[in-house]
Parts: structure tokens; C-alpha cells; sequence
């Protein structure tokens, strides 16, 4: 990538902006912040089993166990003990029933976690085991659900499937995926004067533990500051789940007086927080002779854990993304997500978007392998196009579809079918070992689907030096949200980096945010930040004109200077001056995104301000000895309208296509038969390592693509890249097929196992086992 | 012998007392030092979040950096060693690995980097990195969940091996201090480092509940995840001639603390078979200290070596103060991680025939993701022909099939005189159902255990067919090479 020389590091190619302090160990995270003396850590006491009810809890003697500060049941809180993003359906601490294993039941705070450990075996505890219910066919036996089915339907699919040349029916299911950021969810809890709390926490959203730290402890919401120093990723898991570890520690700290951080080992995390939704699909798919759907009929299940947390809205966004890039004539989509006895499944990356896309993508994968036919060109035939064939199933227009495109000029960049022709050649020629390509495209909305959500603040302070400190409602997770919004922040003022102190998000600097997800925070974030800062430098713009003896119009903001005619200034000076004449260096920013609605009860509405769109090629082998594959190359080509900062954005693309490659490939969360979790870490439970990336990767961003009305032409990147992954997908299909010619029987998560079992049905017609 | 655990950290002479013996170098760094640039990402040396290199004298490439997961390594074990966090690279700059990971945006939520930075910090300072796989095998301890490694990888790529002169590459040509025996106490604690036979067993029979250890890789899980509070723990790292590594009279003779990598390195051109199961048997970290010896004394049934050793015909070389004693390996694992070792005894030694050249051999490793993980199947196969071209000696070891890693004798029996070709195998690979009943477990079923290893036998044929002991295959590349050209 070549620099060129830029007025702002604005659509540049730059570090992240906390880079070298990652590098150095300097970065501190919420368990890395300094101690004041007294500060107690705690240990939570969980449920040992999926279902049941509370018969005897004894925490006396623990209380009275060297090192122990309190021991906090349900009947010790003073507020409120009921938690939920949406519905307050999650008990803080279990009360009488138990609805999952490593449901939190206890709260031991002491001196030391050996001290909390000690104390924590001291809990007389009894309790009563019912049968639970601990997988989507078990919940739909028995009607256990979250809220209400949704439906989504246009046109007569029944007529429409009796005149299909083709139909397909079946099922298909994915797999629960652990968030694992590096950094366990962690908060500490800070008492001050007047019955005031300081809350640091990695949350992704700040606001929401400040309103449920101010619920439980019934104190006003004016009394709580969140802050977060930064997170050691996120990715949809400190979304909501984030909130109940901080509201323990607060109040922890109110029962205490003494501060309180709450930090969950890696097996503490992987046990009490929720992961991806599963998802099970029944699906009918009607076809005309050339393989253009002509419906689709499907029904999906998700498995939301025992409470409803973001389960309603990650099945919306299911239901939003089962047409993916495909224009479908009639269609009936209907959603229920399932109430079972597991930890409440959260966001995560995509927010039900793969589970839907996916669906789908194996639906056209199984047509193609039963006609024979180049899946590739099968994708393509069923693009969205011109009126009628632009219309999603939700009744939004597809405008300005890019996917044409990005096909065309994949294909080849990729060599796709000269490849796909070698790959022939060499399954030939090989009986243990076989290879596939895969193309997959991507189509996903942009928004948060609840509507109101889209809205974000930023403060921006001015001193008389000519520094900055830059407020804005997003987090910090790693996805180099504070790189961009310091470039749209430079960019606008005109002043350098250096200049430009992001500081930690809290919400006392700007209020009532939403979560940073959705993709949203640059979009939203960004948009504030520039208007904030457009108010500072229009107020200065006169004092300069005046400063440099030209017109207002005239001044320019640049590189921290201040130019017009023909002379220029330091940006501070200009500052200075303002300050002398009593102009406010100050201003907050706000925005909204315009014109997004929905309609839940009709199933229609604009939920989304616009769609981004990726594709990407993605080559294996297969070993038919053992079941193991190698990723050997992979091309994407993505769009992200204008780059704000095309670095970081490659660098979401390359993640998310690998966290996404985890989810399909290795990462398997497995229980027993009790529901107990049996992978609760990394020996266990398997995300990517550096070996699983093929050294032959080729990411590249669609150029001259500005988006209208995004913030400086770019577009939302955090999640799009994740669903690229299902080339993979496509790919292990395509070379487990040449086995045996048969249409391919592969369960996802696609492990040896997986791919050994599909392997053995393309051998022998049966899957074994 | 001292009482208190000496060690260097960052430059500078620490002196430890007054902490429990278990706790490990991390809560050390992190509790006592404040120095909380090392993370805890999962305590069980499964991610490298806690990675901090340790000064190692005595490899086969001369004296290096050696990364390794602070999580598991107890403090004692530190003792008489120098040790660097992430907090000692930054100078009056900062050090050419983080310019160049910062440069490639190595990092994005920053959990992760500063184990990376210190994995990247012993690329830089090794010597024999010349091939991507190497550079792979080194990184591939720690997990990110940012980035998807592209830009870890490059900038690896481009520091590896550069060894920048200055104050690191002083203290590789330094003497380093001398280790002294250490006899720790805490409470009801004891760490004892013996630095001769006769104060081992002396330890050992005073202390007869006394646990050995050494790279503490597995041990260590006991601690961080079981929160076992040791009462006695010997190391036996202060024993000079349990690490010799030598070849002599056609047999790899390997100390029983010998690390792994250490271990791959030198076979890597003596004793391929084995060096091809090493390089997926862990993460750099845990070779860096794993010992063959821990290795085979846990007698799990899924320990690596034991399948390849067993296919080898290696022997165990047992040690006490009545003198040596020689098990061979099929007799050392006697049940479920039980030895056939006696009180009082240590495993000093492994002797491992070198195979003649024209045996057969193959190393195999199956799991869920190659790098890094536990098997659900390992093999090692060993075939000899007499001259009219029939199998005249065969040992298949297995791992992951039984309570223990163990022979297929039926197998075995299937191979025997029979003509060596493909049918053969074939044939005696369907003997797997009657050597081993594997479980299911959260690895893998019992169905996917038996086709795996009845696949492994079948294909051993072809396995062998070009080379009669191939190395691990290389990494396979696309169909139709990038219209750039190399990958």
C-alpha cells in the first residue's frame, strides 16, 4: 500500500492508535488498572446442574472463612435483582430455581481468590434436579420458547413450489460459538462520596451497565459513571453479557464500601456466559429449470439459552439475512428461538446473519451438486437485479447492489475456473486426498434493526494549547473505532494526531449510548464526532479571518495550521485568540440515521440505511484418511464504500474471515449429557491458530465504491467480513464431493470428524455412525 | 543449598521468599511485581497471552531466548535462570519486533501482543528459522482472535533471525549464573532443586510423597486449575546429566529432561520419524519446557511420544540409589497414567534405536486442529522386510485408543510374513477393532478413533512408498499459483 501525501490521515493508510502500547505492554485493560488498597476480588459460586430448584443455601460459615468480606445472595440485594438487555428476564443471582450450569448462585468477595476459593467450598448447598431441556429439538417438543414465532412471507410458496422444476427439502443445523476474546470479562467497582460508584468495565456497552448498576442498587442513574479503558475484544459478548459481572462488582462495592473487581477466569467465562446462537433449519426450496428460486419455504429455530438477553432481535436479523444476495419471488420465512437450560446465547459477529445465510448457501450448494452444476454460476443467476428481482423479502428496495461487481471482478482476480478446471484434474489423479473451490457471496444490512438505536453523541473538548480531547459514545474492542474517529476528528479541525487524545469511553461524557455493535460504530460515532468538531472550527473560522485579514470562506484547517491569505497560523494560536475573545471551545455531536423503520407485526419496512457486500474464493484439500483439511488459498474482495482507514479496515476483513472460518470449522462447544459444558478453554475448545491461515491470502477492498450519506463514503465493516468464511464451506463441499459424486452430508462445525463422516457417505452412500 | 528462589528478571537480581512454592511466574509478574503487561488469557498455557522468554544455555543451537507460557512455570523453577516480560524490550526505543508488529498491524485489541511480541522476541534471536512452517511452529502459541495472523505472520517473517546487536544479544554471549541448589520452604511448602544424584535421593527419601517436576507444563494444570497445593515437589532441572542429548552406537540416548524442542531439533536430521511427531506435538512454549520425561511418566493415554517410541522399540532407562534398571517401553505403561516405576525411582533415561535405513516408519497425529491440540489419535508405525520382501518385524503403537498408549497386536500379527503391499495393510488394519474398544469423548467419537487409525494402517503403504521414514508432508499449495506467482 502506498501513502500518498494526505491533508489528514483521513482515507490513509496508518497504525492502530494504540499500537505501540499494545506492543510494549503498556495498554491497560480492566484487571491491569492499579489497586487502591482494600480493593476485594470475588469468586462466583455457580449451579452445578442445567435444571432444578434451590432445596437448602447456607452461606454462614463461608461468611466466616479467613479473607472473606461478604458472601451476596439474591436475598442480600437492594434493589432490583432482575437483569436482561431487553426484557429483565435474567435473575442477577439465582433465587429459587436453577436454569443452567454456571448459573451464578453466590458471590464470594474477599481478600485474595484463594481466600474466595476457600470460603466458596464452605457453601452448604442443596439442591433438586428436574429434567432439562438442553438442545432445539427438545425445546420444540416441548414448546419451550422466547417471545413470539416471526414471520416474513411474499407470494403463494405452495403454488409456486408445485410448479418448480426442482425442489429441495431437509434440514440443517450450526453450532454454538464461544466469543473467546482474549481478554475474560472483567469490571471494578469503585464506591465514592455521597453514595456514588465508579464502574471500569470492558463492556461494549457502557450505558447499559450504568442504567442496571443504578436499577439493582436503587440509586438514580446520575450517580454511576461507566468507564472502559479499552477491551481485549468483544465481539458481540460484552455486548450485554458484560453487565452482570459489572453490576456484581458494584454491588459488591456498595456492601463492602471497599472497591470490587469481578474478573472471570477463562473457565468462569466459558461456563456462565453465553455463546452463538445454534440454529436448526427445516427448510423447502423450489427452483425453476435453469436454478433460479422460485421459493423458499424455511423454518428456523435458534437456541437462546435459559433467558431471552438479545435472542428475539439475533433471530430478526437471522430472518433478514436468509435471502442473503438472492432475489426470491415467493417465500415464507418464520423464526422461534428456543428457551432451553443452557447460558443465555448472546451477540456474536453477524448477530444471527451467518446462521441465516448459511442456511441458505447450503441449500444452493446441495442443488448444484445434485444438477451438477458450477455452484458459482448458480449464485450469480439468483443475484439481486432490476425491478421486480430487487425487492428483499422484507419489502426493501436493493439499491446500488454491488455484487455484479465485486462477482465479475473476483472471478477473475481469483482464476476461479481455470482453477476449478485444475482442481478437476487433480481429483482425478488423487484417491486419498481431494480438492474443492468455493465463491461465496455476501450481502448484509446495516443498522441496528431496533430503529432507535441509531443514534450516537460525542463531546469534543478544545484547550488553549490547540490539543483536543475527543469523546464519542463508541467503545474501544480493538476494531480501531478510536483510530478512525481520530481521523475524522483530525481531519476535521485540521489538526495532527499527536494533537488528539481519544479518551475512555464513559458516560459521563456522553449519555445514553447504545451498545457499539451492529458494525454501527463508525457509522453513527463518526457522524457525531465530525458535527462536534464542525461546531469548534466554524466558531474559530471567524476568529481566524480576522487573525489572518482574509474572509472566513477563505480559511483552511490543516495539519495543525490555520491558512488563508497566503499566511498561515498555528492552529493553537488561533485557539488562544478564540479563548481571549470568550469563544466556547466545547461542542457535542449527535446523530441519527435517517428513514429506517419496521414493521414487526407485518413483516415489512427499510431496516437497514444501506447493505455492504463482499465475495470470496476460497480453495481446500482434504485428507479422506483422516478428515483434516488445509485452507490453501483464499481471495476476497470487499466493500467498504471510501476506506475511512483502509488498514484497519483489511484488518477487520482478515479477522472476521477467520473468526468466522473458527465457527465453521474447529470450534465446537460440546456438553454432556447433563448439560454440563465439557470445552471451558482453549485445551478443549479449539478457535484458529496461525497455521490454519493460508499464507497465500489476497484481501482487497472494492475501490471507487463512496457510499452516499455514510460518514466520509465509507461503509460498516465489523461483521460483513465474518460470513465470507462460508467459502469455506463451500470449498470442503465441493472436494468431499469428489469422493463420490453424491450430494454431500457435511454437519458444520466441518472437523475432521465431520468431513471423515461426509467422506464415508460419499463412499458408501451411508453415513456412518 | 539456598533457601531462597534467585532468579534475574528483566535485568536484575530478584530474591523470593515468603510465597507459597506453587505460585506460579505469572501471578508473580502480575500480584507481586505489578508488571501487568503479561497477560492470563486461560491458565493453561493453551493461548500464550502469559508468554515471557527464559534465558536457555544449553541447546543444540547454542543459547537463545526461549518463550514460555508464565502461567504454568512455578516460581522455583525460575531459579538460578534469567528471565524477560515485555516490560524489558522497550529501551530508548522500542525494540525492532514491536516496531515491526506495530508497522504490520499486528494488533488490534492488544490482548494477545504482548505474548506475541515475546514469541516474536525469541524468532528474532533464533537461528535456524529458514522456513515458513518454522516461523508457524514458533507463533503458533498464541492465539489471536483479531487479526486472523496474516500481519503477526509477516511481521515474523521479517524479524525472524535478524538477532539486532545490543544488550540482548550481550546477555546470549554472557556466562549467565551458575545454578545452585535450592531448598525452599513455605508453610507446610517444600521445593527442593537437587543438584546431584545424591541429594536427589536424599530428597526422595525423606520426602517419599515428594512429586517430580521439571518443565511443570502438565503439573502445572494441577495448580492453576485444580488449585493443588503441593507439599513436596522436586525439580530435577538442577541434574546436569538428566539433559544430555546424545547419539550413540546407532541409539538416540535422551535425558529424561531434555525439552521437546530441543528433542525436535537434533532429530530433525537424526531420528525423523520422531521429529515429525514433535513438530505438532505442542506450541513452541510447551516444547520450549516439556521433557520427554514428564512426557512418559504421566502415562496419559494420549501422550505423543509414547505411540512413536513404542513403534521404535525404545527402551526406559530407570534410576534409583540402588543404580539403573532398563524397562522396555512396552512394559512402562502399566494402566491408566500408571508406570511400572518404583518408589523411589526416577525415569533417567530414554534409549531409542535408530531405525535402519530401510525400515518403514510413519508418525502420525490426528486432532481437531493441527497445531496445538491434544490427539484423538496418534500412531507410530514400524515395519522391517526380510530379503524375499515380507514383513519379518512389525510394532504399531497407538495413542488415544486404550487407557494407555499401547501396541496393535493384531495388527502386529496381521503384518507379519505376509508380502508388503498395500493389500497387506489394508488387511491388517481391519485387525484395529479387535486391538482397541476407544471411548467417546468431547475430542471425538469411538467410530472416528477406529476409521482413523484403520486409515492409518491401510494408507502406511503408500505413506512409505517414497521414502521408507518420509518427513511430514509440505504444506500442500493452491491449484494455480496467484497470478503474482509465489504465494
Amino acid at each position: 500500500m502506498t501513502v500518498k501525501p494526505s491533508p489528514s490521515p483521513l482515507h490513509q493508510p496508518g497504525p492502530h492508535e494504540s499500537g505501540y502500547r499494545h506492543a510494549s505492554g503498556e495498554a491497560r485493560y480492566v484487571d491491569d488498572l492499579p489497586m487502591l488498597p482494600g480493593t476485594l476480588v470475588c469468586t462466583i459460586f455457580t449451579s452445578p446442574i442445567a435444571r432444578g430448584k434451590i432445596s437448602s443455601l447456607d452461606v454462614s460459615r463461608a461468611r466466616t472463612s479467613p479473607g472473606v468480606a461478604a458472601v451476596l445472595t439474591a436475598a442480600e440485594l437492594p434493589g432490583s435483582n432482575r437483569i436482561g438487555p431487553i426484557f429483565h428476564d435474567e435473575p442477577l443471582l439465582a433465587e429459587a430455581q436453577l436454569d443452567y450450569v454456571g448459573q451464578p448462585i453466590a458471590l464470594v468477595v474477599g481478600e485474595s481468590y484463594a481466600a474466595c476459593r476457600a470460603a466458596a467450598a464452605q457453601i452448604e448447598f442443596e439442591c433438586e434436579a428436574h429434567k432439562p431441556i438442553l438442545n432445539i429439538a427438545e425445546a420444540i417438543a416441548a414448546e419451550s420458547f422466547h417471545g413470539e414465532p416471526h414471520t416474513i412471507a411474499r407470494g403463494d410458496v405452495e403454488q409456486a413450489l408445485a410448479g418448480a422444476a426442482h425442489v429441495l427439502e431437509g434440514q440443517f443445523e450450526s453450532g454454538a460459538q464461544d466469543h473467546f476474546y482474549l481478554e475474560t470479562q472483567a469490571a471494578l467497582a469503585l464506591p465514592l462520596e455521597d453514595g456514588n460508584f465508579h464502574v471500569y468495565a470492558s463492556t461494549q456497552h457502557p450505558s447499559e451497565v450504568q442504567h442496571m448498576v443504578a436499577e439493582i442498587l436503587g440509586i438514580g442513574q446520575q450517580r454511576v459513571v461507566c468507564e472502559v479503558p479499552r477491551m481485549g475484544g468483544g465481539f458481540g459478548g460484552k455486548e450485554s453479557q458484560a453487565t452482570g459481572v459489572a453490576v456484581l462488582a458494584a454491588v459488591a462495592a456498595q456492601t463492602t464500601g471497599r472497591p470490587v473487581k469481578v474478573w472471570l477466569n477463562r473457565e468462569q467465562d466459558m461456563l456462565i456466559t453465553g455463546n452463538r446462537h445454534p440454529f436448526a433449519t427445516r427448510y423447502r426450496a423450489g427452483f425453476d429449470e435453469d436454478g433460479r428460486f422460485v421459493a423458499l419455504d424455511i423454518e428456523i429455530f435458534s437456541d437462546g439459552g435459559f433467558s431471552s438477553d438479545l435472542s428475539l432481535p439475533v433471530l430478526d436479523r437471522a430472518l433478514f439475512h436468509l435471502d442473503n444476495a438472492y432475489y426470491l419471488p415467493n417465500l415464507r420465512f418464520v423464526g422461534r428461538a428456543c428457551k432451553t437450560n443452557l447460558a443465555s446465547n448472546t451477540a456474536f459477529r453477524g448477530f444471527g446473519g451467518p446462521q441465516g445465510m448459511l442456511a441458505t448457501e447450503v441449500i444452493l450448494d446441495r442443488l448444484s451438486e445434485q444438477l451438477g452444476r458450477d455452484p458459482a454460476d448458480l449464485r450469480a443467476l439468483n443475484f439481486y437485479g432490476d425491478a421486480p428481482r430487487n425487492r428483499t423479502p422484507y419489502g426493501q428496495e436493493v439499491r446500488d447492489n454491488r455484487l455484479p461487481r465485486v462477482f465479475s471482478e473476483l472471478m477473475a482476480t481469483s482464476e476461479y475456473r481455470a482453477r476449478r478446471d485444475a482442481i478437476a484434474t487433480f481429483n482425478r489423479n488423487s484417491v486419498w486426498r481431494k480438492r474443492g473451490i468455493g465463491f461465496a457471496p455476501v450481502k448484509f444490512g446495516i443498522s441496528f434493526t431496533k430503529s432507535v438505536l441509531n443514534q450516537a453523541g460525542a463531546l469534543v473538548l478544545v484547550y488553549t494549547d490547540g490539543s483536543v480531547q475527543l469523546n464519542h459514545g463508541g467503545t474501544e474492542m480493538g476494531q480501531g473505532l478510536h483510530t478512525k474517529m481520530l481521523a475524522v476528528c483530525c481531519h476535521e479541525l485540521g489538526v495532527v494526531p499527536e494533537q488528539v487524545r481519544v479518551m475512555q469511553t464513559a458516560t459521563d461524557k456522553v449519555p445514553n449510548t447504545s451498545a457499539t455493535a451492529a458494525s454501527s460504530g463508525s457509522d453513527l460515532n463518526g457522524q457525531a464526532v465530525r458535527q462536534a468538531c464542525a461546531t469548534i472550527r466554524e466558531r474559530l473560522r471567524p476568529v481566524a479571518a480576522t487573525m489572518l485579514g482574509c474572509d472566513g470562506q477563505q480559511i483552511v484547517f490543516t495539519q495543525g495550521m490555520v491558512r488563508g491569505n497566503g499566511r498561515q497560523l498555528p492552529f493553537s494560536e488561533v485557539v488562544g485568540q478564540a479563548y481571549l475573545e470568550q469563544v466556547s471551545l466545547s461542542a457535542t455531536g449527535y446523530y441519527r440515521t435517517p428513514g429506517i423503520h419496521y414493521d414487526h407485526a407485518s413483516g415489512q419496512g427499510e431496516p437497514f440505511y444501506y447493505f455492504a457486500y463482499g465475495a470470496a474464493v476460497c480453495e481446500v484439500e482434504v485428507d479422506g484418511a483422516t478428515g483434516e483439511h488445509r485452507l490453501l488459498r483464499v481471495d476476497i474482495l470487499h466493500d467498504v464504500g471510501t476506506s475511512l482507514v483502509p488498514t484497519i479496515d483489511i484488518g477487520q476483513v482478515e479477522g472476521g474471515f477467520v473468526q468466522g472460518v473458527g465457527w465453521l470449522t474447529c470450534e465446537q462447544m460440546v456438553n454432556d449429557s447433563k448439560g454440563r459444558p465439557l470445552t471451558l478453554g482453549p485445551s478443549t475448545y479449539k478457535v484458529p491458530a496461525i497455521g490454519d491461515v493460508p499464507v497465500d491470502m489476497h484481501v482487497k477492498l472494492l475501490e471507487r465504491a463512496p457510499q452516499a450519506g455514510v460518514i466520509h463514503g465509507s461503509k460498516a465493516v465489523g461483521e460483513p467480513p465474518f460470513m465470507l468464511a462460508i467459502g469455506v464451506v463451500h470449498a470442503l463441499r465441493h472436494a468431499i464431493h469428489g469422493f463420490g459424486g453424491r450430494v454431500v452430508e457435511l454437519a458444520i462445525p466441518a472437523t475432521p470428524e465431520a468431513i471423515l463422516r461426509a467422506v464415508e457417505h460419499q463412499k458408501t452412500g451411508a453415513l456412518p455412525g | 543449598m539456598q533457601g531462597a528462589i534467585q532468579f534475574e528478571l528483566n535485568g536484575e537480581p530478584v530474591v523470593v521468599e515468603g510465597l507459597s512454592p506453587t505460585t506460579t511466574l505469572l501471578n508473580y509478574l502480575r500480584d507481586t511485581r505489578r508488571l501487568v503487561g503479561t497477560k492470563e488469557g486461560c491458565a493453561e498455557g493453551d493461548c500464550g497471552a502469559c508468554t515471557v522468554v527464559v534465558v536457555e544455555r544449553g541447546g543444540p543451537q547454542g543459547p537463545g531466548f526461549r518463550a514460555v507460557n508464565s502461567c504454568l512455570l512455578l516460581l522455583p523453577l525460575c531459579h538460578g535462570k534469567q528471565v524477560f516480560t515485555v516490560e524489558a524490550l522497550r529501551d530508548s526505543d522500542y525494540h525492532p519486533v514491536q516496531h515491526a508488529l506495530v508497522a504490520a498491524l499486528g494488533s488490534q485489541c492488544g490482548y494477545c501482543t504482548p505474548g506475541v511480541i515475546m514469541s516474536m522476541f525469541e524468532a528474532c534471536y533464533r537461528t535456524d528459522l529458514d522456513a515458513g512452517w518454522k516461523l508457524d511452529d514458533q507463533m503458533c502459541g498464541n492465539l489471536c482472535r483479531c487479526t486472523g495472523y496474516r500481519p503477526i505472520r509477516d511481521a515474523t517473517t521479517q524479524i525472524a533471525g535478524t538477532r539486532p546487536p545490543g544488550r540482548f544479544l550481550k546477555v546470549l554471549s554472557s556466562t549467565g549464573p551458575t545454578p545452585q541448589a535450592l531448598d525452599y520452604r513455605h508453610q507446610q511448602q517444600r521445593f527442593s532443586v537437587p543438584t546431584s544424584f545424591t541429594e536427589l535421593f536424599d530428597v526422595l527419601r525423606e520426602c517419599p510423597d515428594a512429586r517430580l517436576v521439571c518443565g511443570a507444563t502438565d503439573l502445572g494444570l494441577d495448580v492453576t486449575k485444580k488449585h493443588v497445593t503441593f507439599a513436596s515437589l522436586v525439580s530435577l532441572h538442577g541434574l546436569p546429566e538428566l539433559a544430555k542429548l546424545e547419539v550413540r552406537d546407532n541409539h538416540l540416548l535422551i535425558g529424561a529432561t531434555v525439552n521437546l524442542a530441543d528433542l525436535e531439533d537434533v532429530c530433525t536430521t537424526t531420528c525423523p520419524p520422531l521429529a515429525r511427531m514433535l513438530r505438532f506435538f505442542g506450541a513452541r512454549q510447551i516444547k520450549n519446557r516439556a521433557t520427554i520425561g514428564g512426557n512418559l511418566c504421566n502415562a496419559s493415554p494420549i501422550g505423543d511420544l509414547a505411540p512413536v517410541l513404542l513403534a521404535l522399540g525404545a527402551r526406559v532407562v530407570a534410576r534409583s540409589h540402588r543404580g539403573e534398571r532398563v524397562i522396555p517401553i512396552a512394559e512402562f505403561f502399566v494402566g491408566y497414567r500408571q508406570t511400572a516405576l518404583e518408589p523411589g525411582e526416577i525415569l533417567a533415561r530414554v534409549d531409542c534405536p535408530l531405525p535402519p535405513k530401510n525400515a518403514r516408519v510413519g508418525a502420525y497425529k490426528v486432532s481437531r486442529r493441527r497445531e496445538l491440540d491434544i490427539s484423538a489419535v496418534a500412531a507410530g508405525m514400524y515395519v522391517e522386510l526380510d530379503d524375499a520382501g515380507l514383513v519379518s518385524c512389525a510394532r504399531i503403537g497407538f495413542g488415544g485408543m486404550a487407557a494407555t498408549p499401547a501396541r496393535a497386536a493384531n495388527v502386529e500379527a496381521a503384518l507379519i510374513g505376509q508380502p508388503w503391499t498395500a493389500e497387506t495393510c489394508t488387511r491388517a488394519s481391519q485387525a484395529v477393532t479387535t486391538d482397541f474398544q476407544p471411548i467417546d469423548d468431547h475430542r471425538s467419537s469411538a467410530w472416528f478413533r477406529r476409521k482413523v487409525a484403520q486409515n492409518l494402517v491401510a494408507g502406511f503403504y503408500a505413506d512409505t512408498l517414497d521414502s521408507p521414514q518420509p518427513n511430514l508432508p509440505d504444506r500442500p499449495v493452491s491449484t494455480l499459483l496467484h497470478a503474482g506467482g509465489q504465494p
